[in-house]
């Protein structure tokens, strides 16, 4: 069938701000279905609340509204744009949540709008469990023995019958939040309650636990005719008992026989079939190790991680297929793009292995419980292509950015056996590393399966690797050796330094092409991956497409963390797209399988590799560009910097010596001095009395962290020796390259810039203001552009000082500067000559094309021929406000408190003709519920004291109940402000906990000294706010804007929607 | 331990892959095939359809899940060579009896694995399947003499090779049909999938005569797979030309299908590769419906020289849309170039079964 000649206009819903266990695979979704459809001559009309992605570009959709998602919003929309159609399952659980609910309420009915992709009767037999268990049943599809249950006492009741340990699942929960494996009946009680209230709809699943049995997966994709076909199978390294999002998983699945294989492939499609899918599904599946009996885990009736997953493991462009799928047409109907030649309607043969890896946010939340469960945790995720699986492996844990370039983790090495074996019993991130070390040292496969039921498979090919160390170490160097260890994954660095002898000769690596079809048909995708064999097809594939366009090689960002996130792929996106429309071939490199810049069409080739030099090097060797770019990659790129130099690449842009001359200490400050800017005071240190001692001399507070780090990963604010000796014991526990930074700390407004220079002149799209002062890391403030509290004279010196460090480092290209306004003076705190965090925002916000801009400057284009003029744009009518948002609910122990450490994992925005009015909506679009009545709970260190009695009041006038610790309630009483005061903690209860169980609490203001230890009372009482989904406010300014909000007396109702492609 | 001996392939074309020795060592000539599928390395090993041929394995690593005797698709291993680029010295698996090493020992094939298997393919998909050897042996010693004998290799008498000798007789639980099965080389999932559906099986050797099969009335006929070139079975294609004119119920796959076309005055041709893999996805015409099969065929039936009288294209391949399948129009009696019976494989065409089970009720009007 082709295309519905009903639809013309649809309107998509994005996935909203990036949170664990919805990133940017539902960006890489998304831009494709807006592409699909507008290849079809579809109107498109698109909301999504995160302003840092690809779909949200002018280029992607007709109509873009960044709006929070909510039914309001949508309702809004829909009344105003009147689409015929609604696309639900390319925007995660968001979006599919959000349309399920627009059609049960009958509103899309009412407004004759027709839902694709899905109908709700299929969402709730794939989503709602008991529908779910009673349709498997109907087809006779087993599934593991469980209970809905709405209350604790069902939940244990039930658990008494199948017998403990049992996994408790809420429904209708992102990643599984709230979830986990208990043991026993207090455990049940306290998870199941937790669940109960997270899940929207109050229901939890208790299920009988199969940890241990092998968690299979198939992404599946059905048309409307009924045809059917299985995209990719994965196997979930981690059996069953880890999140699929937390596992390390291969693909496609390697320990499966024929029959094993077939009889889940079947399942998967009987399941799809019956659930009526038509577009991509997900099916996990659990498969006993030794016997045929298998179970039905869950089903996700949309695109998901795992689809992006799929997509990029085999060519094959799931949502692009799910999006034509929906609107008409049918599988056979699909040219697949990948071979030009044959159609959609078949299933990928892969002729090599896929690894995925996770990237947790364990490294910089250092605090945080680590043990992996049934909730997602990573932030990320690494993939690495190869042809066997030890190689992918290793591709894996280079590419996601720990350091290692071997599967030993240092600190395993010194443990004793005993502890080794424990370690294997604890199911955390490292576990991995752990068991390399007990195989390494001999432990033998039945005993290590046994603790982890990791595949002997699995368990075999690590082995592997360790005897190869082992050859290396011991025997001769031969040329035989050196080229088994390459196959195997070894870097050259590393075979050096485990065999202490020279590399005979050195290989570059060869490449291998992704074509959905193991070789059969001849493929026009260039999307290549890296191995050690004669043939290199990318040389064939470059020699036999020979153009006389320049090269240009781009550098993505890698795995997204908290700091470096899916801005920096909208960047290299945009190179990449601004340097194909200049003509120039623009190659790709990076190992995201999440995002756009790694999906098969977006450059001109594709290099699915790690980002190390020796990966890098080698594709400069086969590809030989005529120039490369680091800027847009976020700090992953820019590390590779030095050794670009050093290989004699044309680095486009602003030079490494620039951008050295930024982050070196003692050169930046020679810079500011030749500049006559100031900058707060400050020491680089390499040990701790070094750092105590320039701290004593800069008095307290000081700021630390080291040199050369994004998103102020290990940054914090010390207060007193103490804090500087627990900060310096954990940051030298690594081997320091760079020293670390000690600074006077200032509390003043912080204020932000992102430039584009040309060497001489430079153009401020525009200046943001940060509502947070400096301390709070920019990128979990709440920013504002224009600025709404800042002089004219102060905006001025802004302008003049970003000129002059422009032009003083020679940037080409963008620069990002932050200041802090203290006592009416500007000073600098920080300048990075490359992209940043806020780009996408600002340049959707002013209409500035940055990125592309950037990109023709570093061509050599002037910026006064650019038509945007020089010095400080104009600003607009708007107003943006940038509002952060947290994945806390998803991170044990990790404490909510804002400071320089970055913890925030995406962002929203508001846009509105006022500031009160984009701060609303940006609140509201964070998921900040605007309470008119209700209880606030205050708690603030000494400092603070003074300054919450204002916030307190306006909150007391709006008619909030008051309540506060002992310490803060008496300042509030002592300054006629009528507040509760309330057992602390540490006394007999009724204390603060019971009230924030209580319900009676809707804000929570808490701000302490001290912070970070799980233990403290102050964190506790943050925790809990995040279990009990209060809002806690651990910045006075956040509060005052909140509030602030609270007192306009607006709802987002009387707010202006806004077409941001008419900006 | 794996050896570290080396061995080579030698290709018509005088290409030279180096790479080690597994299975047996020695030299063996073929014809150079690749096989797409990701999993059923055991079933393609034992299928008989690959007789006369070396199997190369697109995908890199066999071996992973060990081989078993449950899983054989026939009595044992008709490859003549076995090209992997990685093999499993530790499989895992709990049917396991040992790894693919020893399996191809046992069965006496000559093994090479360690090579660019990709490589190998794209030459493959860019001048055809051809000869090649594999052997220990240096290659570069008397290379000519070598080329010489590659090239004059010929797969011969495959059906009667592979073919029973004498008739078998497979009972079913609460047997309702009689079938008689034409083993050209069948997969014993074939048998499975009659078996599972009530027929009592009789297979019967490839060049059992017209006359016999008349005898034993069975309900239905079933044509298997087999090897080889199906225009060389000029007995076997006159015995089906006689079967036809019976009225019995057929239903031919691979090389029965093929063979049945030819009874029928169509024409068949060599493909230049080849289709073999997991994945072939083949449109059900009458349905508008397409499937992923599981294929193994060198050659195809010539869509254009079934005469209309006689029969029609049921099925068609969706990438190269060569003929997948045939109506009759004389005869009761329908076949297909893919495995419904999988193994290995998908098997969303079982369904096929199921219409055979039909035909012989005497329904399903459409097939006449």
């Amino acid at each position: 069938m082709p295309l519905r000649k009903d639809i013309k206009k649809v309107l998509v819903i994005g996935s909203g701000p990036i949170v664990i266990g919805q990133a940017a695979e539902f960006d890489y979704a998304g831009a494709q279905a807006c592409r699909a459809l507008k290849e079809e001559g579809l109107e498109v009309v698109l909301v999504n609340s995160n302003p840092a992605t690809i779909m949200t570009d002018k280029a992607m959709a007709d109509k873009i509204y960044i709006e929070a998602l909510n039914l309001t919003v949508l309702k809004r929309i829909i009344r105003q744009e009147k689409p015929d159609s609604i696309l639900s399952t390319l925007g995660g659980q968001t979006g599919l949540t959000l349309s399920m609910q627009l059609a049960k309420e009958g509103f899309l009915e009412e407004q004759g709008v027709k839902l694709l992709g899905a109908d709700p009767e299929t969402i709730d037999m794939a989503e709602d469990r008991q529908i779910f268990k009673d349709t498997m049943e109907s087809i006779g599809e087993p599934c593991i023995p469980s209970k809905v249950v709405n209350t604790v006492d069902d939940a244990v009741a039930f658990a008494e019958t199948i017998g403990y340990p049992v996994i408790v699942r809420p429904a209708f929960t992102l990643g599984g939040s709230g979830g986990g494996i208990v043991q026993d009946e207090a455990e049940l009680r306290d998870i199941a309650q937790n669940g109960l209230r997270l899940s929207p709809i109050t229901q939890v699943l208790i299920e009988k636990c199969i940890s241990g049995w092998k968690e299979i997966e198939f992404e599946v994709i059905r048309d409307s005719k009924g045809n059917c076909i299985t995209v990719c199978s994965m196997e979930n390294v981690d059996p069953v008992g880890v999140h699929t999002g937390d596992s390390i998983v291969v693909a496609p699945a390697l320990t499966l026989t024929d029959r094993e294989y077939q009889m889940l492939r079947s399942a998967s499609i009987n399941i799809i079939s019956k659930l009526g899918v038509e577009g991509g599904c997900n099916c996990q599946l659990a498969l006993h190790p030794d016997s045929f009996e298998y179970a039905v885990i869950e089903v996700n009736p949309r695109v998901s991680r795992s689809s992006a997953l799929a997509s990029k493991a085999t060519g094959y462009p799931i949502a692009k297929v799910a999006t034509k799928i929906a609107v008409g047409y049918s599988l056979d109907e699909i040219l697949n793009a990948v071979t030009g030649k044959t159609y959609a309607c078949f299933e990928p043969a892969l002729d090599y292995v896929v690894v995925k890896f996770p990237k947790w946010p364990f490294d910089k939340f250092v605090y945080a419980k680590r043990t992996l469960g049934t909730q997602m945790m990573a932030t990320g995720e690494i993939m690495s292509i190869a042809t066997s699986f030890e190689q992918a492996m290793m591709k894996a844990v280079r590419s996601i950015e720990l350091g290692l370039d071997t599967m030993n983790l240092s600190k395993f090495a010194a443990f004793s056996d005993e502890e080794l074996e424990a370690q294997l019993h604890c199911c955390d991130d490292e576990r991995i590393f752990a068991v390399y070390e007990a195989l390494k040292r001999g432990f033998s496969y039945d005993k290590v399966f046994d603790i982890t039921k990791i595949d002997r498979f699995f368990l075999a090919k690590f082995r592997h690797l360790a005897e190869m160390e082992k050859a290396l170490a011991d025997g001769a160097l031969t040329e035989e050796v050196y080229i088994e260890a390459k196959k195997l994954g070894f870097l050259d660095k590393t075979i050096e330094q485990l065999s202490g002898q020279k590399i005979p000769e050195k290989h570059y690596a060869s490449y291998k092409m992704v074509d959905t079809c193991a070789a059969e048909f001849a493929a026009k995708t260039p999307y290549f991956y890296s191995s050690f064999d004669e043939e290199n097809e990318a040389k064939l594939f470059i020699e036999e497409n020979a153009s006389d366009k320049k090269k240009i090689l781009v550098f993505g960002s890698g795995p997204i963390r908290i700091g470096q996130g899916i801005e920096f792929d909208y960047c290299s996106v945009h190179c990449v797209w601004a340097l194909k429309e200049m003509g120039y071939e623009a190659i790709i490199a990076n190992n995201n399988p999440e995002t756009v810049s790694t999906d098969f069409d977006t450059s001109d080739r594709l290099y699915f590799d790690p980002l190390t030099p020796e990966d890098v090097t080698s594709i400069i060797e086969t590809e030989k560009p005529w120039g490369v770019v680091v800027q847009f990659g976020g700090q992953t790129a820019i590390k590779l910097t030095k050794h670009l130099m050093s290989l004699g690449v044309n680095i486009l842009g602003t030079s490494a010596d620039s951008i050295d001359a930024a982050e070196d200490r003692e050169r930046f400050d020679e810079l500011l001095e030749k500049c006559g800017i100031p900058r707060p005071q400050g020491e680089t240190v390499f040990t701790c009395e070094e750092a105590l001692k320039a701290a004593g001399k800069l008095g307290y507070p000081v700021l630390l962290r080291p040199s050369y780090v994004l998103g102020g990963q290990n940054m914090i604010i010390a207060h007193s020796d103490k804090d500087v000796e627990e900060y310096m014991a954990i940051i030298t526990a690594h081997e320091l390259e760079n020293p670390v930074l000690i600074d006077k700390y200032m509390m003043g407004t912080e204020v932000e810039v992102d430039a584009i220079c040309d060497g001489e002149d430079f153009l401020i799209p525009g200046i943001m203001e940060h509502i947070e002062r400096a301390g709070v890391h920019s990128g979990d403030s709440i920013s504002v552009y224009p600025t709404y509290n800042l002089s004219s004279r102060i905006k001025q010196q802004i302008v003049d000082y970003t000129g002059r460090l422009a032009k003083e480092l020679k940037v080409v290209g963008l620069v990002n500067i932050q200041y802090v306004v203290f006592n009416g003076k500007v000073y600098v705190i920080e300048v990075n000559p490359r992209s940043s965090r806020t780009i996408p925002y600002i340049s959707k916000v002013t209409g500035i094309p940055m990125v592309d801009l950037a990109t023709k400057i570093m061509l050599g284009e002037r910026l006064r021929d650019l038509g945007y003029g020089t010095g400080l744009y104009p600003e607009g009518i708007y107003t943006a406000v940038k509002v952060p948002v947290f994945s806390f609910e998803k991170l044990h122990d990790v404490d909510t408190h804002l400071g320089p450490e970055m913890k925030s994992t995406g962002e929203v925005l508001g846009i509105a003709k006022s500031f009160e009015e984009a701060l609303l909506k940006g609140l509201v679009a964070a998921g900040y519920q605007m309470k008119e009545k209700g209880g606030v709970y205050i708690t603030v260190r000494d400092e603070d004291k003074q300054e919450v009695i204002p916030i307190a009041e306006k909150f007391e006038q709006l008619g909030f109940d008051l309540y506060a610790s002992p310490g803060t309630a008496l300042t509030l009483n002592q300054n006629m402000i009528a507040t509760n005061a309330v057992r602390k903690l540490s006394e007999k209860s009724p204390n603060v906990m019971d009230l924030l169980e209580s319900g009676r609490i809707d804000y929570v203001i808490s701000t302490s000294a001290k912070g970070r230890i799980p233990a403290r009372d102050s964190v506790r009482i943050r925790r809990k706010t995040v279990e009990r989904s209060i809002a806690c406010l651990t910045s006075l300014d956040t509060a005052k804007a909140l509030v602030n909000c609270l007192a306009m007396d607006k709802t987002i109702e009387d707010v202006d929607l806004i077409d941001i492609t008419k900006i | 331990m794996k050896t570290s001996e080396k061995a080579y392939l030698l290709l018509a074309d005088g290409t030279v892959f180096e790479g080690k020795s597994f299975g047996v060592k020695g030299s063996t000539i073929g014809e150079v095939v690749f096989a797409t599928g990701m999993t059923g390395y055991q079933e393609t090993l034992t299928d008989a359809s690959y007789y006369g041929q070396i199997v190369t394995q697109t995908f890199p690593l066999i071996g992973n899940y060990g081989a078993n005797h449950e899983d054989f698709e026939s009595k044992k291993s008709w490859v003549k060579g076995y090209i992997v680029r990685e093999y499993c010295e530790t499989p895992s698996n709990f049917r396991s009896e040992g790894d693919i090493d020893s399996f191809l020992k046992k069965q006496g094939i000559i093994g090479l694995y360690g090579i660019d298997t990709r490589r190998l393919t794209r030459i493959i998909r860019e001048s055809g399947v051809m000869n090649g050897m594999i052997t220990t042996e240096d290659v570069a010693q008397n290379r000519d003499a070598l080329l010489e004998q590659i090239r004059s290799y010929n797969i011969e008498d495959a059906v009667q090779t592979v073919s029973v000798r004498e008739e078998e007789y497979h009972k079913a639980e609460n047997g309702r049909y009689e079938v008689a099965l034409l083993d050209y080389g069948f997969k014993r999932n074939i048998l499975r999938c009659l078996l599972d559906r009530g027929c009592n099986v009789r297979v019967l050797p490839a060049l059992t005569a017209p006359e016999r099969i008349r005898a034993l009335n069975p309900d239905g006929i079933m044509l298997s797979n087999g090897p080889g070139d199906p225009a060389d079975n000029k007995t076997i294609i006159e015995n089906l030309r006689e079967l036809t004119g019976y009225g019995i119920p057929t239903f031919g796959i691979c090389l029965g299908h093929q063979l049945l076309a030819l009874a029928n005055g169509a024409k068949t041709e060599k493909l230049k590769y080849g289709h073999r893999g997991a994945n072939q996805p083949v449109i059900d015409l009458r349905k508008d419906r397409t499937y992923v099969t599981s294929q193994n065929h060198g050659y195809a039936v010539v869509s254009d020289s079934i005469d209309e009288a006689v029969g029609a294209v049921s099925h068609k391949n969706a990438n190269d849309a060569t003929c997948e399948g045939v109506r009759y129009h004389n005869a009761p009696a329908f076949t297909v170039q893919f495995h419904p019976e999988a193994c290995g494989g998908p098997k969303d065409t079982s369904y096929l079964f199921d219409e055979f089970l039909k035909l012989m009720d005497g329904g399903d009007a459409a097939c006449r």
